[in-house]
């Protein structure tokens, strides 16, 4: 049932005119206007996703998604001035902070002094202008042929940052990559971004997506992740877009030998977030563990996807995947774990868990185990409840407020996933941001 | 002089059963009373009545506390008030720190009383202390909320707490189940520096053993949701001996 869709939708006619009107002015030699035309066609072809697709179920972007805005203008002096003085969550921890404004990396507001031996930080659009980005997946990847929103990224991608470490680099200073939407003209923008660790690296990579309320931009930023063997990564992923903001969000990663991997994302900010993740464990003994967390209220829908395949023996990977849910609001969490033949000895565990606050509240989980191989352990649960009244009266009867009493339930429930995080500046700012969260909702 | 807390002709149902079926009871400041009683009497259930369970409908009587309608309040303003009930099965909240737990409680009653908020400093001086009389060690206060405590460790643990937020009435239900002789003296000898002219407290046990180290002044005994006996702390002695057979056998 996957023909193509007779009727363009507005959005998907919207976006051909995007891609008729801008692409010609897109970064690129002949190589990479190649590969947009061809991922562009690919995109044409099928449509914006329904929920007809699997991968698709709980987000319906063909129906969701009502138009399609044109490409953001690149900041004004003022516009990047502004957005590099503001200050947010994570200000003062001492980070390398690389702006991006409006889809534009602003190097003139990003800390590029002092460059760690080994570091090495350019502008995509460079990379895409000198013809030799990378937009297509790795031949390794779990990227599904013809993923629609990431082969419109490559149509459509401007500008980003490329990251790499040197083997043996070790960064001792997080990099925080902000990519910050100003209150211009409601706009798209599409960026990409790689960040590659040599064999035996290891840095902290924070993400931060913000952007202003009451704005219905659109956002679709892919980060390609190379992880080499015996490196260390620990990520982090701030969503906090404005509140109408439509979020897509592809990350790619692959993955090395005894590597190990820490990703941790929080979701509390804009009106309609995918986040997609495909995940390789492409060599062996390796440690992967992912978790997230979604603060969802008012009408927003939030979907979290992981995809993630162990492809060699002896790796271990755990998913932990948490939802609180007030209002209409609607979070769903697809997991996959695929464990190929050759990867004897996985261990694998995915556990996601939701908390409902309202009655219109909905949350939605799809575990899924794909094992080929037969010496492994692998397991995947899932929950969704209400706030538990026995443990909220014991409070209470401690003299806590009804409300104070659930803030902390919460707290403590999101907790387990904001306590993942290596960092104590990265965990400080996770844990203020649930409770800016928990003071929102009153 | 109004009585610190005076029950009368208390009736309370849950899921459309009724458990208290005209519960007369005055406590005084600085008495402690012992509730005695079969299992199924309703001794829990007036516990978490008096301490404003949900799920539990009051269907007729009154309850005032320092001269006020308990029933009124909400059970965040009831302890702020100055009632406690240590919970016979201490609950576990995995993810909430204890000492955060004890600062959170401790100021919160403080802001519904108009009295400023303790400072972290003054509050862990102030638990510090009285941990250590509990044998309650730092690390404990460090975990989450009774996660993976013993049963003496969260009685000890649920004494922390009464001592911190010193209640006018305490209602310590069932505070000797799951201990052995070791916990139940470090517990009981706990509870017995609290007591206070200023202060009552509630016992509610079904053996006696735990009135050896906390004496009551009055003893009553709770069958069928009634207090159907009430006496000196000899009378504890005599169930021991003689059991509940007969006001059981009342009942029916």
């Amino acid at each position: 049932m996957n023909a193509i869709p007779a009727i363009r939708t507005k959005a998907e006619q919207d976006l051909g005119a995007v891609f008729a009107s801008a692409g010609p002015r897109l970064p690129g030699g002949r190589r990479i206007a190649a590969a947009r035309a061809a991922a562009f066609q690919a995109f044409a072809a099928a449509g914006l996703p329904h929920r007809r697709l699997e991968a698709w179920k709980y987000t319906d972007l063909r129906r969701l998604m009502r138009d399609a805005k044109p490409l953001a203008a690149a900041p004004d002096a003022v516009a990047r001035a502004q957005a590099g003085q503001a200050t947010g969550l994570f200000s003062g921890l001492g980070f390398r902070r690389l702006l991006v404004v409006d889809g534009v990396f602003v190097a003139d507001q990003s800390d590029l002094s002092d460059l760690e031996p080994g570091l090495e930080i350019r502008a995509m659009r460079d990379l895409l202008a000198a013809d030799v980005a990378d937009l297509a997946p790795g031949p390794g990847s779990v990227v599904p042929e013809g993923e629609p929103m990431l082969a419109l990224n490559a149509a459509l991608a401007g500008d980003g940052v490329q990251i790499r470490l040197a083997p043996g680099t070790r960064l001792a200073r997080p990099i925080h990559l902000a990519f910050r939407v100003t209150a211009g003209v409601p706009a798209a923008m599409f960026t990409r971004s790689a960040f590659e660790i040599g064999a035996g690296g290891s840095a902290t990579l924070l993400e931060t997506f913000e952007g202003p309320d009451g704005s219905d931009y659109q956002v679709n930023a892919v980060l390609d992740l190379r992880v080499g063997d015996d490196a260390r990564l620990d990520h982090v992923r701030l969503i906090g877009e404005g509140d109408a903001a439509l979020h897509v969000g592809t990350a790619v990663a692959e993955i090395g030998a005894r590597a190990a991997v820490n990703a941790v994302s929080l979701t509390c900010g804009g009106g309609l977030v995918r986040s997609q993740a495909f995940v390789t464990l492409a060599g062996a003994d390796t440690r992967a563990a992912m978790s997230g967390a979604s603060l969802l209220g008012g009408r927003q829908h939030a979907d979290t996807t992981l995809v993630i395949a162990h492809a060699a023996p002896g790796s271990e990977s755990r998913e932990t995947f948490k939802a609180v849910v007030d209002g209409a609001a609607r979070s769903a969490f697809q997991g996959r774990i695929t464990v190929r033949q050759a990867a004897q000895q996985t261990d694998a565990r995915m556990m996601a868990r939701a908390l409902l606050l309202s009655e219109a509240a909905e949350a939605h989980s799809k575990p899924e185990l794909e094992i080929f191989a037969d010496d492994v352990q692998c397991g995947h649960g899932a929950t969704v409840g209400a706030l538990d009244e026995q443990l909220k009266f014991y409070l209470m009867a401690r003299g806590i407020p009804a409300p104070e009493a659930e803030a902390l339930l919460i707290q403590a429930f999101v907790g387990e996933v904001i306590d993942a995080v290596a960092d104590d500046g990265i965990r400080e700012a996770l844990t203020k941001a649930t409770a800016a969260w928990l003071r929102a909702r009153g | 002089m109004t009585a610190l807390l005076e029950i009368r002709n208390l009736r309370a149902e849950i899921g459309g059963r009724e458990i208290l079926d005209g519960l007369d009871l005055t406590v005084a400041a600085g008495e402690v009373h012992a509730i005695m009683g079969p299992n199924g009497a309703g001794k829990s259930t007036l516990s978490y009545v008096l301490a404003g369970k949900p799920g539990y409908t009051i269907t007729g009587g009154e309850i005032w506390f320092k001269g006020e309608d308990l029933t009124a309040m909400a059970a965040d303003e009831r302890a702020a008030k100055g009632l406690f009930l240590a919970f016979q099965y201490p609950l576990e909240i995995p993810g909430v720190a204890t000492l955060t737990f004890l600062r959170a409680a401790l100021n919160a009653q403080r802001r519904q009383r108009g009295e400023p908020e303790l400072s972290s400093p003054d509050l862990l001086k102030r638990v510090r202390e009285i941990a250590k009389t509990l044998n309650i060690d730092a690390e404990m206060l460090r975990r989450p909320l009774n996660v993976g405590f013993s049963g003496g460790e969260k009685k000890r643990n649920e004494t922390l707490q009464m001592a911190l937020l010193e209640p006018a009435l305490c209602v310590l239900d069932e505070t000797d189940s799951g201990l052995d002789i070791d916990a139940l003296k470090v517990v009981a000898n706990g509870v017995n520096q609290l007591r206070a002219p200023d202060r009552g407290m509630i016992v509610i046990t079904h053996y006696q053993r735990l009135l050896d180290h906390i004496v009551p002044d009055v003893v009553h005994v709770l069958a069928s949701g009634r207090i159907v006996e009430t006496g000196g702390k000899d009378l504890a002695l005599q169930l021991e001996a003689r059991g509940y057979a007969q006001y059981q056998s009342e009942a029916a």
